[in-house]
């Protein structure tokens, strides 16, 4: 399928009739399919079972073994945003629509070439279908996170080290720590980071790194329908991740700043910034 | 909002209180090389203003971490900065900066130019106030002609290691903003340097408003060669700061870049009031005018005036010039979160008026200084009051 028959609104057999659906119910559907989706995805992970219950996972868990990432393909999002809710409930993010680890965008490019952009509610409620004026040429959904950059920005600046990269790849904040300066909301090229309203700390994507140590891959990840998002280690080992960038041209977003993202976009288009 | 943000941009990060931060850095900055000119460099006329420029600097330096603390989610933790500082950040480094200026620079300098008089008040003084000048003079007393000469000698030293630390101060600030790659607003290499001519221009403006505000309350006269020589400077370094930011904008104009559009978008509608109006026309291009006409920064003066005339002109133009540095400060800090990193849309900002981070703290910050300055002056007169020290010289 090409990317023109995509189709440009969301698919009719979303599960959820209106965007004002009943948040809560939502969020307890989608956790239902996050459980229901786990050992589905953990075998098509290839994740020695074990590994995925083990009760004690952390103390066996090394980090300088692992080196993690994401790819998304852009092709297979079909923006119905269940990536944004589950992370919002796995991670206790505010439920407003201005506070987001995940989000998934929408590029609509008309017959002239004029690119509109959105993302109501961050996508958390699906898409209504575009307000188009002229014929649409083209459209995607583009889910964007934190890239946990090898070189990130937001590291080098905070004050007092309480944002740091960990071995296994990973950007994370000690919220015990941050001193709420926001000088690494300013320095992400990406807008991944936010401010918690009550926490006073700056937040983020932690790729659900209290699921990674026990062996689970981030919620996202698990309760996308079409396997838009692809988990897993990015440096040679049989992870689909290093198949997925194997099997297709990846890029990442923004390359010229030199952040050296680790999620990795396939299909990806010149127009997302 | 206009056009498409990241959901995380709707909220602005950097609020007023930071808009204050650079702009009262800025002041304690361009104060102390006003003061330094005078001291190193030797030029008479602006004597008067000498020490008056050092505790204005002081007051100021006071007061600076204030909206950053206030600013902070959690300011009880700040102190980790000095503790566990991540040296790769900028931001890390202000509390060693500012620590050395305040400790080293400022206080050093000022109380060796003071420990004289300290000490001959601390002789004449009864009751509290003799100790307070005894304890300030930390118990050196000597006013032997070595150790006169020494104070000097010192004094002078201090300014001379003062220049590059003011420099330091406030292009620091110009760092923090400049090297956020991330920004394209911010991030230059001539942002530092923009920062620090626009402090001296503002620091200048500053001392020459408090002087000539502070002569009408003593009812004395003011120094005219020494006004004159104030606004000279104030031309001269509003000169090179816009010629600076002038090669910065016709740099990112010629170079065109992606986010070229959704900035000149910002300028033409957000930032259209506070750039266009308040920073070129009302800050820097009328207060040019005036300077260049009635200054002798050009050839004598063009048009002399009154005296009369001149003093109203500089107060005038200094107060314009003081509303403009904080447009810069303002365009920087608030225009570099306008637009998205998206480069697609742009988003508002509303000042809130009460509150932590509202208009009203941002009134009591700024009007803190000068409470601080007025206690200062009351305690270590700038100015020489002859009456009693000859009295007590001539003892
Ligand atoms: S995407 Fe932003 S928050 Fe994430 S590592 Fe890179 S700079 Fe930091
Ligand atoms: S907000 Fe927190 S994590 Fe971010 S730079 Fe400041 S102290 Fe570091």
């Amino acid at each position: 399928m090409t990317r023109d028959e995509e189709p440009s609104v969301a698919p009719a057999d979303d599960p959820r009739p209106t965007p004002a659906v009943d948040r809560r119910r939502f969020v307890e559907d989608a956790l239902k399919a996050c459980a229901a989706g786990c050992p589905l995805i953990l075998a098509v992970m290839r994740l020695p079972a074990a590994a995925a219950q083990r009760p004690a996972g952390e103390a066996a868990y090394d980090p300088a073994e692992h080196l993690y990432g994401m790819g998304i393909d852009i092709q297979k999002c079909i923006g119905c945003g269940r990536c944004v809710a589950a992370c919002k409930a796995e991670n206790d993010v505010p439920l407003d629509g201005y506070h987001f680890n995940t989000w998934v965008e929408r590029y609509v490019i008309d017959e002239d070439g004029d690119v509109t952009v959105d993302s109501p509610n961050g996508g958390f409620d699906g898409f209504p279908p575009p307000a188009a004026e002229s014929e649409i040429r083209r459209t995607f959904f583009v889910p964007k996170l934190c890239n946990h950059c090898a070189n990130p920005p937001c590291v080098q600046v905070c004050p007092v080290g309480a944002t740091f990269s960990t071995p296994d790849g990973v950007v994370l904040v000690d919220e015990q720590y941050c001193i709420g300066c926001r000088y690494c909301i300013q320095a992400c090229p990406y807008g991944a980071r936010w401010f918690h309203p009550t926490k006073h700390v700056a937040a983020k994507c932690t790729l659900c790194y209290h699921r990674l140590v026990k062996g689970l891959v981030p919620a996202c990840v698990e309760v996308c329908p079409t396997g838009a998002r692809i988990f897993g280690e990015v440096e040679q080992r049989p992870t689909p991740l290093a198949r997925f960038m194997r099997m297709n041209d990846v890029q990442v977003l923004k390359p010229h700043l030199n952040t050296r993202p680790k999620v990795y976009y396939a299909n990806l288009d010149g127009e997302v910034r | 909002m206009q056009g498409y943000i990241y959901p995380n941009e709707f909220e602005l990060q950097w609020s007023l209180l930071i808009v204050l931060y650079p702009y009262i850095t800025g002041l304690v900055a361009g104060a102390f090389i006003l003061a330094s000119l005078e001291r190193v460099f030797n030029v008479k006329e602006v004597q008067p203003t000498y020490r008056l420029a050092l505790l204005t600097a002081l007051a100021f330096l006071l007061v600076a971490p204030l909206p950053l603390q206030a600013h902070l989610g959690h300011p009880e933790r700040s102190y980790e900065i000095f503790l566990t500082p991540n040296r790769k950040s900028a931001m890390a480094m202000f509390g060693f900066v500012y620590a050395w200026y305040l400790t080293v620079v400022l206080l050093l300098e000022i109380w060796f130019e003071y420990r004289k008089d300290m000490v001959l008040w601390a002789r004449e003084a009864v009751g509290w106030r003799r100790w307070l000048y005894y304890g300030l003079t930390l118990g050196a007393t000597d006013l032997s002609d070595p150790s006169l000469k020494f104070d000097d000698a010192a004094g002078r030293w201090i300014t001379v290691i003062g220049i590059p630390s003011a420099f330091l101060l406030h292009g620091y600030v110009g760092f923090i903003f400049g090297s956020v790659k991330a920004n394209p607003w911010w991030s230059s290499v001539l942002m530092p340097v923009v920062f620090l001519f626009s402090a001296i221009v503002s620091g200048i403006a500053l001392v020459l408003i408090l002087y000539v505000v502070i002569s009408l309350f003593r009812s004395r006269p003011v120094d005219m060669r020494c006004l004159d020589k104030l606004a000279s400077f104030l031309f001269y370094a509003m000169i090179v700061d816009v010629s600076l930011e002038m090669l910065d904008f016709v740099h990112r104009l010629y170079e065109s870049e992606e986010s070229i559009d959704i900035l000149s978008q910002m300028i033409e509608s957000r930032l259209f009031i506070s750039l266009i109006v308040l920073q070129l026309v009302l800050g820097t291009l009328i207060p040019l005018g005036f300077l260049g006409v009635f200054s002798p920064a050009l050839h004598r003066g063009l048009a002399r005036g009154s005296d009369e005339l001149r003093r109203l002109i500089y107060l005038m133009s200094a107060v314009l010039v003081e509303i403009g540095i904080f447009s810069i400060r303002w365009n920087v800090v608030i225009g570099g979160q306008l637009f998205s990193k998206s480069l697609r849309g742009l988003t508002v900002y509303k000042v809130e008026l009460l509150g932590l981070e509202g208009l009203a703290t941002t009134l009591v910050l700024l009007a803190l200084p000068f409470v601080i300055l007025w206690v200062l002056v009351k305690v270590l007169p700038p100015w020489e009051e002859p009456a009693g020290l000859r009295r007590l010289d001539g003892v």
